[in-house]
Order: structure tokens, then C-alpha cells, then sequence
């Protein structure tokens, strides 16, 4: 089957023509950079079938960031049959710039100019024949986004695959020589595409020199003979000048420019987006607003404001009844905001298939039913109920993205993000983790620089993702309910503030420390705002949701069995659940962990929590605690079906509650936990190593041999992080001894990195 | 004139001369257009002062003052 690759600049719509031309499910944005690795689909419109892969976006065959590599890689190593170039017909000048690169290599190109109903509307016209003419190659207008000339594209994309294109270059002037002599000398080698690595070499591009060491030699003894009047021997900017200088000399005629409106309705919407004054107020209205609408139990403030207003129960309606039950997901004493509903709608459905799963399973054997019903509905399920949110929250920034509103929050942000030797595009990827850390990390890619990378990569568990939630609103509700103090929304927001002040003071280490290096440089497109397509948020919401259900049946059901297994059997094979009565009902409850598995495990490693508050000072019961830290190693939801399962043991009969609270209470008063040791458990699952997913993505983000190094920062950090709360919360002045740890870690440090101190070691880079 | 692109004033038009800075940083200001004989319209610095906007080309870019003071330009 022949194979076409998508090739263009960030924004010109790729991605839109590639769900067009395929129909699949790709992710499309806005933030330059979405397309996060190449996607494949297949064209079955033509005489044959095609392959179509989209690339992600790129400016230029230099690459800068490592999404830049996989385009470039894939058109020189995997030689498809023909680019299609798409090319935005509202930004001409600096989408050709990339062709007169493409047509460097062997490879047929068909030029798609997209957006031309744009142009056509702003009274602009655009020449193709003209075009065509002058750079040889198809050029098609369409617009991937109402579907029109795609037919016409492929068919002048497949007709160009058919034939043999002779590589040509723009680059004529002074260079020209040097070019044809380099190309000779590497077409007699057998290089393929050899005018194009011609013309990298005499740019300096960093790959080709170090591949083809010979030839660059050969460009520094022409140097030294040539010299242009204007860019002296400085062929990088010479070869870029003559590029851009076809462009506006050669091409320009193709554009008739009509009328032009003085401010763009983008630059009108920038004048309140990115004012001096009003920029970040408005930035942080919106993330407000977006947090509100996913999370929050009381939409309008209307409970808060009427002092409490009747739930369903006190207004005398039947809670047992379906259709007050179906109200109640929607309004219960508050109303609540779109992202609790869709979770409450959710639960109320799962909790259905559960309760008729466990009706169906009751003459069957214990074992079996306990199997079916705890062991995997309730681990998936558990999991699934985390969907509504997340789902809720990634259709926010989605729909920010997709706008080109993102790029403005880099933009707006960049300087602070400065300050901790990061740029403003880390930003993306950091709030990306507070629905989930896998997209955030895959997003850590549109960073050109590596050391960022590393840095992003490794806080963005600290922006505590959906999964974490549950074990802050439970935990902090066990507290408020047990001890009576402050307010369980306060030490939730407080948590998450803590997770973002670690995050701070990490990255500020690593980048005086092991992560050394400048601050690297910020050079992005803001394109034009649009209004977001349905379609296309669609297609976000529908990746995501594959990707969380695919994750849901594999890992997180594996480790939910292993972990009912180890829980519900003892070392001698016993199985330890039992049938008892709890509200008139029948359940299953197992009063016996202790003897199992995983109590036995458990109760090993308590010692090792000592110094974080939560082991062996506990009362006899206290390695509850060390279980569920160890089962949200795993995924992070499994900490408070944990709690449900330990819940049962330490109380002595079965408990089960919608958020976890009661069974946080019950192993609050058998195990004597205090509130600093309470506090320390959630940092410590916060900011610890994140769940079997996002590690396997984190391993394969990082570059070669950091994933190691990536773990034991993690562990380290949860570790002295939780210490330090628990101790300076038992003991306060405590806080004077960290103190003066740190004090006296910062100054060795500075003294280090100013070199007036060494630790006997030669320093690398100083030889 | 001569002047670095650090130094515009808001609406403040000119055309690049040379740029200066190695590397990768000068190749990305290549690539996005910003080369001699570019027209350079800046358009407003960020609410913190820093990074800047600017035109070329027909559309917005966006990069530091540290990266605009390798821009020379001519007004």
C-alpha cells in the first residue's frame, strides 16, 4: 500500500484533514504541538488504498523539539510516497518556507493550500495555478474543515507518487557551487535525498555535520575563499535569507491582498486576554472557573449563601424511589456543578450493575461472588467513577487549547516560570496534571529543551491528578469528622498548594543542582483565536476516554485482582471473607485481613513509616496505612478501595460510604493516628511515586537512564516532604532544625555552583 | 537607525539587519521568519513585562528580551 505523511506548520489544520481524509479519531488543538506522536489512517477513496500519517508540526527540517525529530526522521528514514504539504493559506509567507525545504528531498510533494475559504472571506485571493507553476509541484486549494478539494488533493497526491521528482533547491546565489559539489560527492556515496543533506551541511545543521564529517570540511575550506557582501561567510543566515527571499520575490505575486481591517477580531480579543493589567486576573477567573465546574459540590453558592439548604431526604421525598434517586445526582441540599452530576449519574449506573451482578452471583460460591463483584467490578468501577471528572476537566482545556487561548497563558506565565529555570510552555503540561499525569507527560514533548523535559516530567505527580482527589476529600473528611477541627475543604486546598509549593522547590533544586543549565529559550507562534469546532473537541474527549478505558481493563484491573487475592486469602490458602448482616442485607466483609497476605506484608513494612507518622507508633492496627500506600503504588485510586476493604477488619463490620469518610474514621479511632500523621499520609501518596501508568509513560518520556534516577526522586522527595510535616506538626520546633538544614543546603549549594567550594571530585565540564 | 528589537517602543516598526546569538536559538529565529530584511511590527510586552509580541511575516510571535536583543534592527 503506498504511503502519503502529512507535513506542515503547527496550526495549518493537519490534523483536521487527517480525521477528514481517515475518518478516525485523531487529536486536534490548537497549542502548537498537539499532535504528540505520528498517527495512521487509511484513504480508501482512490483506485487503491493509502496510508495517510500525520507528522507532527513542524517549521522547519532543522529540528528544535523532539516532535520535530519524529517528522523529520520519518520523511528522510521511512521514505514515504509522497508529502503532503499543507499549507495555510492565511500565513503563506512562513508555511512555504517550509516547502522550499521539502522539495530539497527525493520525495514527491503535493501542496495542499488550506484555509482558503478563510482567505476568500478576508477578500484575499490566492493564485494556485500560479503557485503550481512556479514551484512545480500540484498545488490544491481545500479546506480541510468544511471537507472541500480533498477528493482532488489525493487524487493529484497519488498521480505526483507516480512519478520521479527531481529534488531542487532555492538556494542559488554564492552557494550554489558549494551545494552541487557537496551533493556530487554524496549521491557517488549512495546517500539518498542527497541535495537536501547538501544544503543542511552548508546550513551547520547539527545532525548532518556529525554524519557526514568529510563534506563539512569541505564547507569550511570554501569559507574561507567566499564571502557575501552582506552575510560574509555566514551561510546559515544566507541560506535562510534566500529562502525567504524566493518566497516574497518569486511567490508573492500568487497572493493579491485586499482590504485589510486595521485590528483582527484576534487582536481585539488579545486586548483583554493578554492586557497588562487585566491579563492575569482574567487567567486566574478562568482556571477558577474551570476547577468550579468540575469539581465542586455547591455550583452557585447557593447552599452557602442560604446558610444550608434541604436536602432530598429533609424535603420528604422517597430516596428509594428511581426518579428522586436521579434527581439527587443533580441537586441534593446544593446544586451541583456539571462535572459532580455526570459523576453521580455514573456511580448511580455502576452501582446498578454491581447490585445485579451481586443478585445473580448469590448461589454460586463465596469465593466466586467475592471474586466477581469486589475483586473486579469493584477495582474497575472504582476507577471508572474517576472518568466523569477527568473527562469534565480535559474538555475544559480542550476547548482553552483549541481556541489558542493556552498559548496566551505561556505567554502571560512565561516570566515566572523563569524564575525556577523552566518556560512558559511547562506550563501546559503541569496544569494538563491535575486531571491526569499521562497526557501531561506526553505533552512535555512540544519542550525543546531536554533538561526541562527531565525537570517537567519528573513534579508533574505533584500537581495532584483526579485519582488523588478521593484520597484528600476522604482523608480530609475523616479528620474534620474525628478531631473536629478546620474544614475539609480548606486542608483539601491546602493540599493541593502543597503539592504545587513541592513542585516549586524541586525544580528550583534540580536546576542548581543536576538539572543544570541555561533557561531555554522561548520563541513561539500565537495563532489567530478561532472558535472551538464541536468535532474536533469530540475527537479529544473521545482519545481520552480510550485511552482511560483501556487502561481501566489492563493494568488496573490485573493489579485490583492481585491485590483482592492477596487481601482475601491467608498464607495456608484460606479464603477469609465472610457473610455477615449489615443494614438487613447479606454482605460479604473481611474481619480477618490481618491474617492475610497482604496484612502480613503490611505489618513488614510498618517500620518504615515510623518517621512519616504512620507506622510503627500506630496501635496494633496501624499497618492499614502502610497497605494503602502501597496499593496506590499501582494507581492511586486503589488507596481508598483500600480503605473500604481495611475498613471492614479494623471496625469489625462492613462499611461502605459514597467518599470514603466513614471508613477513614473507623481506622482513625482503631489505629489512634494523629492529625499531622493523617496530613503526612496524603502528601506522602501525593507527591510519591505515581501509579503503574504514568511511571511506564514517565520511562518512556525520559531520556535513556533517567528513569531510575526519576524514581528514587520521587521516593525521596514523598519521604522528606511527609517527615517534615509530621514531625514540625508533633514537635514544632522542629521546624527551626529543617531550617537550618536547608539554610545550610542552599548555601553549600551556591557555594558549589559559584566554585568556591569542591568536594575533592574534578568537576565535570571543568577538566 | 540602529537599535536591538529589545529596545522598541510598543507599535514601533523596522527592519532586521542581522542576528546576532549561536545555535539552536539563532536557527529557531531563522526559521520563524525572522531574518535581514524582515519587516518587525512590535505589537505589546506580556502583563509582566516580559516576553514580548511581535508581528512578522503576517502573524504573532512571541519571544523573550533576552532573545530580541540578538535581533539588530533597522528603523
Amino acid at each position: 500500500m503506498k504511503k502519503f505523511a502529512l507535513a506542515g506548520n503547527p496550526n495549518s489544520g493537519k490534523t483536521t484533514l487527517f480525521n477528514v481524509l481517515t475518518g478516525s479519531a485523531a487529536h486536534v488543538g490548537n497549542w502548537s504541538g498537539v499532535t504528540v506522536d505520528r498517527k495512521e489512517g487509511v484513504y480508501k477513496k482512490l483506485s487503491e488504498p493509502v496510508t495517510v500519517v500525520d507528522l507532527p508540526g513542524i517549521y522547519s527540517l532543522s529540528p528544535y523539539t523532539p516532535e520535530e525529530v519524529v517528522s523529520r526522521n520519518f520523511i528522510l528514514d521511512e521514505k514515504p510516497d509522497c508529502i503532503i504539504n499543507i499549507v495555510d493559506a492565511t500565513n503563506l509567507e512562513r508555511n512555504l518556507y517550509l516547502t522550499t525545504q521539502l522539495i530539497e528531498t527525493d520525495v514527491p510533494v503535493a501542496v495542499a493550500l488550506n484555509m482558503t475559504d478563510v482567505t476568500e472571506k478576508r477578500g484575499d485571493r490566492i493564485d494556485a495555478a500560479y503557485l503550481e507553476s512556479k514551484l512545480g509541484l500540484p498545488v490544491v486549494e481545500i479546506s480541510a474543515l468544511k471537507g472541500k478539494g480533498i477528493h482532488e488533493l489525493m487524487k493529484r497526491a497519488l498521480a505526483a507518487s507516480k512519478e520521479k521528482r527531481q529534488a531542487r533547491t532555492v538556494c542559488g546565489s554564492g552557494v550554489g557551487e558549494l551545494i552541487e559539489n557537496i551533493r556530487g560527492s554524496l549521491e557517488a556515496k549512495g546517500v539518498s535525498s542527497p541535495l537536501f543533506h547538501a544544503v543542511k551541511i552548508a546550513e551547520n545543521d547539527e545532525i548532518d555535520v556529525g554524519a557526514y564529517k568529510d563534506e563539512a570540511k569541505t564547507v569550511g575550506q570554501f569559507k574561507k575563499e567566499f564571502s557575501d557582501d552582506v552575510f560574509g561567510d555566514d551561510f546559515e543566515a544566507l541560506i535562510a535569507d534566500s529562502r525567504y527571499k524566493y518566497i516574497s520575490g518569486e511567490l508573492s505575486p500568487a497572493l493579491k491582498r485586499g482590504k485589510r481591517e486595521k485590528f483582527t477580531p484576534s487582536d481585539k480579543a488579545d486586548k483583554v486576554l493578554t492586557h497588562k493589567i487585566f491579563g492575569i486576573p482574567v487567567f486566574l477567573a478562568i482556571l477558577f472557573a474551570v476547577f468550579h465546574l468540575t469539581f465542586s459540590e455547591d455550583l452557585f453558592y447557593i447552599s452557602a449563601m442560604a446558610k444550608g439548604l434541604p436536602s432530598l431526604d429533609e424535603l420528604g421525598l422517597d430516596t428509594g424511589n428511581p426518579g428522586v434517586r436521579l434527581l439527587a445526582c443533580l441537586y441534593d441540599g446544593a446544586v451541583f456543578s456539571p462535572g459532580v452530576m455526570l459523576t453521580n449519574l455514573l456511580s448511580l449506573v455502576l452501582d446498578g450493575i454491581s447490585g445485579a451482578a451481586g443478585g445473580w452471583l448469590s448461589s454460586s460460591p463465596l469465593w466466586l461472588s467475592g471474586f466477581i463483584v469486589d475483586g473486579v467490578l469493584g477495582g474497575l468501577f472504582a476507577v471508572m467513577g474517576f472518568l466523569p471528572q477527568i473527562l469534565t476537566l480535559f474538555l475544559f482545556f480542550s476547548v482553552l487549547e483549541d481556541t489558542g487561548y493556552m498559548a496566551r497563558v505561556a505567554f502571560i506565565l512565561d516570566r515566572i516560570f523563569r524564575r525556577f529555570g523552566l518556560s512558559g510552555r511547562a506550563f501546559m503540561p503541569m496544569i494538563m496534571g491535575f486531571g491526569c499525569s499521562l497526557p501531561a507527560m506526553i505533552n512535555t514533548r512540544t519542550l525543546s529543551d531536554e533538561r526541562e523535559r527531565t525537570a517537567t516530567v519528573r513534579v508533574i505527580p505533584f500537581f495532584s491528578c483526579g485519582a488523588k482527589l478521593p484520597i484528600l476529600t476522604a482523608v480530609a473528611g475523616g479528620i474534620v469528622s474525628v478531631f473536629g477541627v478546620g474544614n475539609a475543604d480548606v486542608i483539601t486546598y491546602g493540599m493541593y498548594l502543597m503539592g504545587i509549593c513541592t513542585a516549586i522547590a524541586t525544580v528550583l533544586i534540580m536546576r542548581n543542582t543536576t538539572m543544570k543549565g541555561k533557561v531555554p529559550p522561548f520563541i513561539m507562534e500565537l495563532p489567530a483565536y478561532h472558535v472551538p469546532r464541536f468535532g474536533s473537541l469530540m475527537v479529544h474527549l473521545w482519545d481520552k476516554t480510550k485511552h482511560f478505558v483501556k487502561k481501566a481493563f489492563t493494568v488496573i484491573l490485573a493489579s485490583t485482582i492481585i491485590i483482592w487475592f492477596l487481601s482475601s486469602f491467608s498464607w495456608n490458602w484460606q479464603f477469609l471473607p465472610e457473610e455477615i448482616e449489615y443494614g438487613g442485607e447479606t454482605v460479604l466483609a473481611n474481619l480477618r485481613m490481618n491474617e492475610s497476605i497482604l496484612g502480613s506484608i503490611g505489618m513488614l513494612i510498618q517500620p518504615l513509616f515510623t518517621p512519616i507518622g504512620f507506622g510503627s507508633q500506630l496501635a496494633s492496627a496501624g499497618w492499614v496505612f502502610a497497605v494503602a500506600a502501597l496499593t496506590g503504588l499501582v494507581a492511586k485510586e486503589n488507596v481508598i478501595a483500600t480503605f473500604g476493604a481495611l475498613a471492614a477488619f479494623v471496625a469489625g463490620s462492613y462499611i461502605a460510604t459514597e467518599d470514603g469518610v466513614a471508613e477513614t474514621v473507623a481506622m482513625i479511632s482503631a489505629t489512634g493516628i494523629t492529625i499531622p500523621g493523617l496530613i503526612a499520609f496524603i502528601a506522602f501518596n501525593m507527591t510519591t511515586v505515581p501509579c503503574f501508568a504514568a511511571c511506564a509513560t514517565a520511562k518512556a518520556e525520559l531520556p535513556e537512564g533517567k528513569f531510575r534516577w526519576t524514581l528514587l526522586f520521587w521516593l525521596c522527595t514523598s519521604y522528606t516532604v511527609s517527615c517534615m510535616i509530621y514531625l514540625i506538626g508533633s514537635w514544632w520546633w522542629t521546624s527551626f532544625i529543617f531550617a537550618a538544614v536547608a539554610a545550610a543546603a542552599i548555601v553549600l549549594t551556591v557555594l558549589w555552583n559559584k566554585r568556591i567550594i569542591s568536594f575533592g571530585k574534578k568537576r565535570v565540564g571543568e577538566q | 537607525m540602529e537599535k536591538l528589537l529589545s529596545a522598541f517602543a510598543i507599535g514601533e516598526t523596522g527592519t532586521v539587519r542581522a542576528v546576532s546569538g549561536t545555535g539552536k536559538l539563532r536557527r529557531r529565529l531563522f526559521d520563524m521568519g525572522v531574518t535581514p530584511g524582515a519587516v518587525i511590527v512590535m505589537k505589546k510586552r506580556a502583563p509582566l513585562g516580559d516576553p514580548i509580541e511581535i508581528s512578522v511575516r503576517g502573524y504573532e510571535l512571541t519571544l523573550r528580551k533576552d532573545e530580541a536583543a540578538c535581533v539588530g534592527m533597522e528603523v
